[in-house]
C-alpha cells in the first residue's frame, strides 16, 4: 500500500483509508484519533474519540463528559480498522502524543502532532519513534527560532519583578499547558509566594495538581485586591476589563513567538518571555536527522523554511497545507 | 554587553518614561565605567562610531546561510540586524565588556571590519548580538532623549538636572568626570566653549489669576509660535541650542552664520521671510535634518527673535532685573538682519493686554508673555517672575473611530483615540488624543469602545460612528503625511459630547480653514 493510501488530507482533516479515522479532525467525524487536548485538535462532537487517558480528561474538563458518544483510552497496540495503532509522549502538553500508524503492508507513519524536545515539568518527554514517514508541524520552521533556555526567561521575569517590585507582573500563557509550565518554571526559579491565577485557567490547573504535578499555593485573581505580584492568566484576558482592577501592571506574554519583536510589539507586551511549547529550528532538523525518515510531510506553520531545508539536505518532503490549526492554539 | 543588551530590550518595550528612568538608573548605578558612559552616549546618539552599512552584513549572511533560508527569515523578522542575531550559529554566550566592542567599531579599519565584526558576533548570545548590532548600525529606536538620560543621572547623585545641562556640552563620552561628579568628586569645568545655560520658563496664566498683580510691575511680549533657542557665540564658538539644550546647530547653518555677536541670547527660533513670520509648519521642516539643502535654506530662512541676554561681551547679565537686562539688549548690534528684537506690548491694565491677546497682529502669535520687570535670569520654571498666557486652544467636533488599549497605569483601559472629521459623506481620521479627560471619563469612554465594537485588529477596536468628541489643540500644520492632509499639535479630549449626534461634527474642510 502506498503512503497517500494509509494517510492523505482532506477537508475534515488527515484521513486514513484503511482504518476509517480521522487525525485531529477539525470538524466533527465518525471517528477521530487525537494527538493532545488543545482547542484546534480537539473538537467535540466526534462519534468516537481515541485518545490518551489526561487528553480525554482535558477534553471532558473543556466540553463535557459527553463530548463524544464514545470514547476509549490510547493503550499499546491498538487495531483499527486494518491498521494498527500506538500513541507516544510528544513532549508539549500533558497527555499529547505522537501517533504511530503501520499498516499490515506498506510504510510506517508518526503523525506527531505538536511535539517539543525540551524538558518540560508538566509532560512526559517526547519519545523518538522510528518510522518510514515523519509528520511534523513547523509552526517555528525558520532558521531564527533558536527559543532559550526557559530558565534563562525566568530569570528575566525574577529581574523585573525585583526592578519594579510595586509593580503585579501579568503573564499570558494558553490556558492548557502554557500556564502549567510557566506556574512550574516559576516554581524552579524560586518563586516560593502565591501565585494568582484567572478564572479560566482554575480548572485545568486543578487537574495538573491531580495527575501529581506540583504548582504550589495557587490563589484567584479575582478579588478586587489580588495578594501576589505573579498573575497567570490567559492572553485573550489582557483585552477584558479584567485586567483594570490591576495598578500599573507589567503585562508580559509567555510564546515562542515573542522572539521576533515585531510580534512582542504587536501584542503590546512589556516583557516577552519566550517560552515554547513547540520544536523550535534546532529541535525540529535535530529530530528529523534522528528518525532519518524516507519522507517528511510537514502539516502547519512556516512550512517554507522547512522544505527548503529538506531541499538542501536531499530528504524528500511535501506540506500537506492542513488548514484549522492556529499558530499556537488559545 | 549582557547588561547593555538587557537595557536595550526592556527599554524597547517599555512605554512610560518612569519606568525606562528606572530601568536606565538602575543600568547606570550598577555597570562600571567606561561602559556605562559609553552606554549613555550610544542612547543618546552622542556615540559616534564607524557605522556598519547594510550591504556589509548582508555580505556576512551570504557564506552563512543558504539565501532562500535567509530571505524567508528576513522577510518574515523584517529587520535586518534582529534576523542576523537570530540566525548567528554559535554556541557561545560570553559577556564581552561593551568598551571591547564600542573600541571595534571605532578603530578597526574598513578592509578589516567584516571579519571583526563576525569574529565579535562568534562570541555573543542572540541578545548581546543584537546589541552589538544597532551599536555598529546606529540604530537604537528604544525612545530614550538625551533629557531623559540626563534626568536618569540626576536622580543617582546631588548635582540637578540644570547642573547636569549646563555642562553637559563640554563632555565627551564616556563621560567619567561627570560620574565623578555625580558620586561626589569636583564638578568638571567647562571643558568646551559655549556651553549651554539652563533657560528660565514661564508657568501658565489666565485673567482671573492676574487681577490679583499690578499691571505697572510687568511687561508683555507676543509669544510666538517657533522653538525656544538659546543663541551662542562665546568668542567665535557658535552653538544654537534648544531649550532642554540639544544642540541644534547643524540644522540651521543660515542661523549658525547670523551670530555675529558675543554674548548669550534667550529667543525665539523662527522661519522668516522678510517681515512675515512663517507658520510653525515651515520651522518644522527644519528640524532634526542632519544636512539642509540649499533650497531648504531658501526657501525656509530661519530667523531669530531675541527677548532677552544672559551674557553680553563678556559680562553675565543674568542677575540684573530684567528691565537692565533689556536696556542692554535694546542697546544690542547683532550685526545680521536675520535677527531682531521682540517687542515689548503698550498697556496699562490687564483687559487692554486681553484685547491686545484676543487680536494678534499675526497668526504665528500663540499668545502673550508677561514678565516681572524686576525679575532676574534664574533657570528652571520659578512661579511667578514669568507667566504665559497662551490663547484660547482650537476646537473641532470629531467622531471617535478608533480606540487602542493603553499601557502601565492605562492597562486594560481603551485609552488611545483616533476621532476623523467629515469629507463628504465619511469620515476621515485626522488624528490622535490620549489625555484631556478625567478617569471617571475615561471608565465611560472605555465602556463606550467595548460596546461598540465593529471589528478589531490586536489592540486597536474600531468603533461605530456615533461618538462626539471635542478636541482641543494648539495649531494646525498642513502634513502630506497624514491622509487628512493636517495635522494636530498637542490634541487632547476636552469635552465628550455625548449629547451631539455624529451627523452634526464638524467637516474637514472647517479644520483645513484654520491652517494658518
Amino acid at each position: 500500500m502506498r503512503a497517500e493510501q494509509i494517510l492523505h488530507p482532506t477537508e475534515a482533516g488527515l484521513y486514513c483509508p484503511p482504518g476509517d479515522f480521522h487525525i485531529d479532525p477539525i470538524r466533527p467525524v465518525p471517528r477521530a484519533l487525537i494527538t493532545h487536548g488543545h482547542g484546534d485538535h480537539a473538537r467535540a462532537g466526534h462519534g468516537s474519540v481515541l485518545a490518551t487517558a489526561q487528553t480525554l480528561d482535558i477534553m471532558a474538563i473543556r466540553y463535557g463528559s459527553d463530548f463524544a458518544d464514545q470514547r476509549q483510552v490510547a493503550d499499546g497496540e491498538i487495531r483499527v480498522g486494518d491498521v494498527t495503532v500506538s500513541f507516544h509522549p510528544a513532549g508539549h502538553i500533558l497527555g499529547s502524543a505522537q501517533i504511530a500508524v503501520t499498516p499490515d503492508n506498506g510504510p510506517k507513519i508518526v503523525v506527531s502532532g505538536d511535539y517539543c524536545r525540551r524538558p518540560n515539568p508538566v509532560c512526559a518527554p517526547f519519545e523518538p519513534v522510528p518510522c518510514d514517514i515523519f509528520v511534523t508541524e513547523a509552526t517555528f520552521g525558520l532558521p531564527v527560532f533558536h527559543h532559550p533556555d526557559p530558565a534563562h526567561e525566568m530569570v528575566r521575569l525574577l529581574s523585573s519583578m525585583a526592578e519594579f517590585p510595586e509593580r503585579p507582573h501579568l503573564i499570558g500563557a494558553y490556558a492548557l499547558g502554557k500556564a502549567q509550565r510557566v506556574i512550574a518554571l516559576a516554581r524552579e526559579a524560586g518563586i516560593d509566594g502565591p501565585i494568582a491565577i484567572h478564572g479560566a485557567l482554575q480548572r485545568l490547573c486543578d487537574y495538573h495538581i491531580a495527575q501529581g504535578i506540583d504548582l504550589g499555593e495557587l490563589i484567584p485573581a479575582t478579588a478586587e485586591d489580588v495578594p501576589a505580584q505573579l498573575v497567570i492568566a490567559p492572553p485573550s484576558a489582557f483585552a477584558s476589563p479584567w485586567v483594570q482592577r490591576f495598578r500599573d501592571p507589567v503585562i508580559g506574554f509567555a510564546s515562542g513567538w515573542m522572539q521576533v519583536r515585531a510580534r512582542a510589539r504587536q501584542r503590546g507586551v512589556e516583557l516577552p518571555l519566550v517560552i515554547s511549547d513547540h520544536v523550535d529550528w534546532p529541535q525540529v532538523i535535530q529530530t528529523i536527522a534522528e528518525l532519518a525518515p524516507a519522507e517528511v510531510w510537514i502539516t502547519h506553520g512556516t512550512e517554507d523554511g522547512l522544505m527548503r531545508w529538506c531541499e538542501l539536505n536531499a530528504i524528500p518532503a511535501r506540506p500537506l497545507r492542513l488548514v484549522g490549526y492556529e499558530d499556537e492554539p488559545e | 554587553m549582557k547588561a547593555f543588551a538587557h537595557l536595550l530590550e526592556r527599554l524597547a518595550f517599555t512605554p512610560a518614561r518612569n519606568a525606562k528612568l528606572r530601568l536606565l538608573r538602575h543600568y547606570l548605578d550598577a555597570t562600571p565605567d567606561p561602559d556605562r558612559g559609553f552606554a549613555l552616549a550610544a542612547l543618546t546618539g552622542d556615540l559616534k562610531l564607524r557605522t556598519v552599512t547594510p550591504s556589509l552584513l548582508r555580505g556576512l549572511m551570504v557564506e552563512r546561510v543558504d539565501a532562500q533560508l535567509f530571505a524567508l527569515s528576513y522577510d518574515f523578522v523584517g529587520d535586518l540586524a534582529e534576523t542576523i542575531a537570530l540566525l548567528w550559529d554559535t554556541d557561545r554566550d560570553e559577556d564581552v565588556p561593551l568598551r571591547q566592542a564600542v573600541k571595534l567599531l571605532s578603530e578597526t579599519g574598513k578592509s578589516g571590519l567584516p571579519a571583526a565584526i563576525a569574529e565579535m558576533l562568534d562570541w555573543l548570545g542572540p541578545s548581546e548580538r543584537l546589541a552589538f548590532l544597532k551599536l555598529a548600525t546606529g540604530n537604537m529606536r528604544v525612545g530614550l532623549s538625551a533629557r531623559m538620560a540626563r534626568m536618569a543621572l540626576a536622580e543617582m547623585g546631588a548635582p540637578a538636572v540644570a547642573d547636569i545641562e549646563e555642562i553637559w556640552h563640554g563632555l565627551t563620552p564616556p563621560y567619567q568626570p561627570l560620574f565623578d561628579w555625580i558620586a561626589g568628586g569636583a564638578r568638571p569645568e567647562h571643558a568646551a566653549k559655549a556651553p549651554f545655560r539652563p533657560v528660565m520658563l514661564s508657568t501658565p496664566v489666565d485673567l482671573d489669576q492676574l487681577r490679583a498683580f499690578a499691571p505697572a510691575d510687568y511687561v508683555a511680549e507676543w509669544k510666538w509660535d517657533g522653538i525656544r533657542v538659546q543663541a551662542i557665540n562665546d568668542d567665535g564658538t557658535r552653538r544654537l541650542y534648544s531649550r532642554t539644550g540639544e544642540d541644534i546647530s547643524h540644522s540651521f547653518p543660515d542661523m549658525i552664520d547670523a551670530l555675529n555677536f558675543d554674548g548669550v541670547a534667550d529667543g525665539e527660533l523662527l522661519v522668516r521671510r522678510a517681515d512675515q513670520v512663517a507658520p510653525f509648519g515651515d520651522l518644522q521642516k527644519r528640524l532634526g535634518r542632519k544636512t539642509v539643502s540649499r533650497a531648504m535654506l531658501d526657501s525656509h530662512p530661519a530667523g531669530l527673535r531675541v527677548y532677552d541676554l544672559m551674557f553680553w561681551q563678556g559680562r553675565d547679565l543674568r542677575n540684573l532685573p530684567l528691565t537692565e537686562r533689556r536696556a542692554v539688549l535694546e542697546g544690542a548690534d547683532f550685526g545680521s538682519d536675520r535677527i531682531d528684537l521682540s517687542p515689548l506690548l503698550d498697556f496699562a491694565t490687564w483687559d487692554d493686554l486681553a484685547a491686545l491677546r484676543a487680536d494678534p497682529p499675526s497668526p504665528v502669535i500663540e499668545g502673550v508673555m508677561i514678565k516681572r520687570r524686576d525679575s532676574a535670569y534664574v533657570s528652571g520654571r520659578p512661579r511667578g517672575p514669568w507667566f504665559k498666557w497662551k490663547r484660547d486652544p482650537h476646537v473641532v467636533d470629531a467622531v471617535l473611530l478608533y480606540a487602542q488599549r493603553g499601557h502601565g497605569k492605562r492597562s486594560g483601559f481603551y485609552s488611545d483615540f483616533t476621532f476623523g472629521l467629515w469629507d463628504g459623506d465619511t469620515l476621515v481620521p485626522v488624528g490622535k488624543a490620549y489625555f484631556g479627560f478625567t478617569d471617571e471619563e475615561l471608565r465611560e469612554l472605555d465602556r463606550f469602545v467595548r460596546n461598540n465594537t465593529t471589528e478589531r485588529f490586536g489592540p486597536v477596536r474600531s468603533v461605530a460612528a456615533k461618538l462626539v468628541l471635542e478636541v482641543a489643540f494648539e495649531g494646525l500644520n498642513a502634513s502630506s503625511r497624514h491622509k487628512s492632509g493636517v495635522a494636530m499639535r498637542f490634541p487632547r479630549i476636552s469635552r465628550i459630547r455625548w449629547d451631539k449626534p455624529a451627523a452634526e461634527a464638524d467637516r474637514l474642510e472647517t479644520l483645513k480653514a484654520m491652517i494658518p
